[in-house]
């Protein structure tokens, strides 16, 4: 019997020695604050497209974004298949916090300057808490500057001016696919006719998919629900923006290169002043560059 | 049938003493414990200096035997530009997949009765985990202990991305270095 209960013991002991290693590793993990996994990089930049998508800068980091869009691709060989009538966005944009930036930009195409407020809400979590999507408002305030169409007539600066404001929904699904929607009002200031409304409401779907580590896919489409728009700009029709293009991350920088039916590279732009029929070959090639400057170092850092 | 009653008195016994045996080695452990140790990490290159911090490791050491571990989470790691940060972790050592790096192992004849203001350096071998694959490793580690009866630990040493299957991209391979500085500081409190 003795013999019996000294077996146990010195098991007993060996094994409980045994598991002390493991139970050091396991003790500390299981001691352990749950903590929440925030997802990260659901879009490579700041904007799908030409759109804005739900990522913002984080705190104290300012990005600089020029962006490029051509001609039309079936303007034929004499304008080097739209390259000779090419259109910039340059901007500014602050990471006043990590989930709060601020932005100043011009596009050449109309002359237009615009100021964005872009405000990420909630995102995107699972572990201690759980949340199943990202949402970022963003609003957008735009003055046309060029000269007045009619300058007989009495003319206020407030017809200068055109809002935006979205809100962006985007789930990233695993580490390969994300889905964002937009639901998009835009209001003009002035409008051409009665029959044009002066507040657009469209919905937006915007898509990414990973490609490689640094190599992503990336899709963007406005629907304008129909009778909202009567008049014609140039001639043509206004249409659905389209725009498709991949995303190439090289350390800081971001290349987005596009083919899109839209000039312009902002909200204003996209619903309700896009012409171009993907169907008859009215596409723009384009690309955006963005490079982020720390300006602020985090507080580990000072 | 009375031996059989015995038996079973006697093997309640042996439960109870087995029981008490299990249970004075996790009372008596003399464990020390931290959970806002310092791991930072340096890559120097010509190109650009990297590096990062995380502020909330937990570690724990065996007090009686020298047994040590290690866990950290590595979405913890703050680096001076946000974007290096979100490089880190999507794409080099792929947190979503490994959220943890961790360590356990042993200090070679740790005695923690030699512990006293003057660091002294002890040999540590154990496992490494990082991005899901766990290496032996045997690096320095100092130990000291301080008047309120902390055990403090420091180490420098060297880690391999490539030994971790951490594959960097041909495009920024110049700007993170083949191999990374370590540097450990825990302030390790008695457990109660």
């Amino acid at each position: 019997m003795k013999k019996w209960i000294k077996t146990i013991c010195i098991l007993c002991i060996s094994t409980s020695t045994l598991q002390a290693q493991d139970d050091l590793l396991d003790m500390l993990e299981e001691t352990e604050e749950p903590v929440t996994n925030y997802t990260i990089a659901t879009f490579k930049s700041t904007r799908l497209v030409s759109g804005h998508s739900v990522e913002t800068n984080g705190e104290g980091v300012l990005q600089y974004l020029i962006g490029h869009r051509f001609g039309r691709l079936n303007s034929g060989w004499r304008d080097l298949f739209g390259i000779d009538n090419a259109t910039i966005r340059m901007g500014f944009e602050y990471g006043l916090t990590d989930n709060i930036n601020i932005g100043i930009g011009r596009s050449s195409f109309q002359k237009t300057y615009d100021g964005t407020v872009k405000w990420k809400f909630l995102r995107q979590k699972s572990g201690a808490k759980n949340f199943p999507f990202t949402a970022t408002i963003v609003s957008n305030i735009y003055a046309d500057s060029r000269e007045w169409a009619n300058p007989d007539r009495i003319n206020y600066f407030s017809s200068r001016l055109n809002f935006n404001h979205s809100l962006l929904i985007a789930r990233k699904f695993g580490d390969f696919f994300s889905l964002q929607l937009m639901p998009t009002v835009i209001h003009r200031n002035l409008v051409k006719t009665v029959e044009d409304k002066n507040t657009i409401y469209a919905i937006g779907i915007g898509t990414s998919f990973r490609l490689s580590g640094s190599l992503r896919l990336n899709a963007e489409y406005h629907y304008i629900p129909p009778g909202q728009i009567a008049s014609k700009i140039g001639g043509e029709d206004v249409q659905n923006s389209f725009s498709i293009g991949v995303d190439l991350e090289t350390g800081g920088h971001v290349f987005q290169l596009h083919l899109t039916n839209s000039r312009g590279m902002t909200e204003r732009y996209l619903v309700g002043e896009t012409t171009g029929n993907w169907f008859k070959g009215d596409i723009h090639f384009g690309f955006n560059v963005s490079r982020v400057f720390t300006v602020k170092k985090p507080k580990e850092f000072k | 049938m009375t031996e059989l009653l015995i038996t079973k008195n006697n093997m309640k016994k042996v439960t109870l003493i087995t029981a008490l045996l299990c249970f004075s080695f996790g009372i008596f452990g003399q464990k020390h414990i931290t959970r806002t140790g310092t791991i930072q990490f340096f890559s120097e290159t010509d190109i650009e200096n990297i590096e990062a911090i995380n502020n909330q490791v937990s570690s724990v050491i065996d007090a009686e035997n020298g047994e040590i571990a290690f866990s950290l989470l590595m979405k913890a790691f703050t680096f001076e530009k946000a974007l290096m940060q979100e490089h880190f972790n999507e794409k080099y050592v792929e947190s979503e997949k490994f959220p943890k790096a961790k360590f356990k192992g042993k200090i070679v004849n740790f005695s923690s009765a030699e512990l006293s203001e003057n660091p002294k350096e002890y040999t540590i071998k154990g496992s490494l985990t990082i991005h899901g694959v766990t290496r032996e490793i045997e690096e320095k580690i100092s130990l000291s202990k301080t008047n309120s009866n902390h055990i403090i630990g420091t180490s420098t040493f060297i880690a391999i991305p490539e030994d971790y299957e951490i594959k960097i991209p041909s495009i920024v391979r110049g700007n993170i270095s083949k191999t990374i500085e370590i540097k450990v500081k825990m302030d390790y409190e008695k457990m109660d």
